[in-house]
């Protein structure tokens, strides 16, 4: 069973309707109880992250996922809820979870040619062998839409990399913990895949 | 690198799929759930449906259809046409629409940008623009005019400014929909995207005209668009989706292959 962490997140029931799409059983909660002893985490977010932030402390369910990524729950992130996980960000700005060294930080790229937000189809370029990322080529491309960027301060906890105006971080994670920049709910059969790997995704590393 | 993308219009009237020709004559082609799954296998990259409906009593067969949607198709899409208020925004946003489209309504009032914006994020905020080429004048500088309300009516705004001013207000993305071009499958009009595309840094979906797969060539290249939209050359069946990705990644277009 998949708990998909509810603190009004906009993609809340794409990600929901990927996962019955696959065939995942999933709930929504907005408990912080349940987070903490839930068997496995979606943590989704668009929007903005300060506001997020604002209701994730407003529930508690800031201090419950610190305690279900401490007991070993597979945790998968996505956008803003990946942004999160690092100290801060610069959209507020806000404090993050510190759940990974770093910050989140607003695009600021040279070539005018390049729009912000960064919306659509880019490949994701694996840094670095992980479950979730299993199967995906050089060549595959999953759906982004976001105006800042992940930057986590420790290079270890990178997984794959995408190019605009310069490689920024598009996956990271540590341990029981993974998240992506792009969205897995919109990307496609690829993205669908990536969801099913992480429903079967035991937290380990490789 | 960031892909160009194939974006497929859909126009939708009480629920049916409907393809205009300069906005007036329209016609019933088919259930907008089928085409868009079917676009969908073929590698699309985006959908935008546009709700023609007339009658305000109807227009919450959308929500079904967005539903409906977002259940079985699992690349971006948004939703326009008489979206009024914060409320209609969210409804559809909730329903399952990744963005929403904000057109003649904006344009009575501009602060319905920066609301919806503020409510649910510039990324979800496409702010839509109907434009029709005109003599230059001092109130129109740039020669291309804003209309609204389907084309009928003139704005006396000028595009380029109108433009700016969205992105400023919290647009995250524009359409821009030649009134000119639209319906006649000669190409889009790639004078007004680029002037429109290099005065923003947001992106712009060009809009109306496509034809043939080197339209879409031109306007994501000379025309720098990010994003074409495509309509009646797909819903009548001359181009698969297929057939136009692939054409435009033998031109050398930066554009998603794998799906």
């Amino acid at each position: 069973m998949l708990t998909i962490v509810d603190y009004n997140a906009g993609n809340l029931r794409s990600v929901k309707r990927a996962c019955d799409a696959v065939g995942l059983e999933s709930v929504f909660t907005q408990d912080a109880e349940q987070v903490a002893r839930a068997d496995r985490i979606i943590f989704p977010g668009v929007g903005h992250a300060h506001s997020a932030m604002q209701t994730l402390c407003e529930k508690g369910l800031d201090q419950a996922l610190r305690e279900a990524v401490t007991r070993g729950t597979p945790v998968l992130g996505i956008c803003v809820g990946a942004q999160l996980l690092l100290d801060g960000s610069e959209e507020g700005p806000t404090e993050g979870l510190g759940l990974l060294p770093g910050m989140t930080r607003r695009f600021a790229l040279e070539d005018p040619a390049l729009k912000v937000p960064h919306i659509g189809w880019n490949a994701v370029l694996c840094r670095r062998p992980h479950p979730l990322l299993a199967g995906l080529g050089e060549a595959d491309e999953l759906y982004f839409v976001h105006s800042y960027y992940l930057d986590p301060a420790d290079p270890e906890h990178v997984f794959s990399v995408t190019d605009y105006g310069g490689e920024f971080c598009s996956a990271l994670g540590r341990d029981n913990l993974f998240a992506t920049q792009f969205h897995p709910e919109k990307s496609g059969r690829l993205g669908l895949d990536l969801l099913q790997r992480f429903a079967r995704w035991d937290g380990g590393s490789c | 690198m960031l892909s160009k993308r194939v974006v497929a219009c859909l126009d939708v009237r009480d629920g049916k799929l409907a393809k205009s020709v300069k906005f007036v004559d329209t016609k019933d082609i088919g259930d907008p759930i089928e085409k868009a799954s079917q676009y969908y296998e073929q590698g699309l990259d985006e959908l935008v449906f546009y709700d023609i409906t007339a009658s305000s009593d109807r227009r919450d067969i959308m929500i079904d259809v967005v539903e409906e949607v977002a259940s079985h198709i699992f690349i971006p899409f948004s939703v326009g046409g008489g979206i009024r208020s914060v409320a209609d925004a969210t409804k559809l946003r909730l329903a399952g629409a990744e963005k929403v489209n904000v057109n003649s309504a904006a344009v009575d009032n501009p602060k319905l940008i920066a609301e919806i914006s503020e409510a649910l994020g510039a990324q979800s905020t496409i702010l839509s623009m109907d434009v029709l080429r005109v003599e230059p004048s001092a109130s129109i500088p740039s020669g291309y005019e804003i209309v609204i309300h389907g084309g009928r009516t003139r704005t006396g705004r000028d595009a380029l400014a109108w433009a700016i001013e969205g992105e400023r207000l919290g647009a995250g993305e524009l359409v821009v929909n030649s009134i000119d071009a639209d319906g006649t499958r000669d190409g889009y009009e790639l004078t007004l995207t680029r002037r429109i595309a290099e005065a923003v840094g947001i992106p712009v979906i060009a809009s109306g005209g496509a034809g043939t797969p080197e339209h879409l060539y031109q306007v994501l290249t000379e025309g720098r668009a990010d994003a074409a939209l495509v309509a009646s050359m797909v819903h009548y069946g001359h181009y698969s989706v297929g057939d136009i990705k692939r054409y435009l990644h033998e031109r050398g277009v930066k554009i998603r292959m794998g799906w």
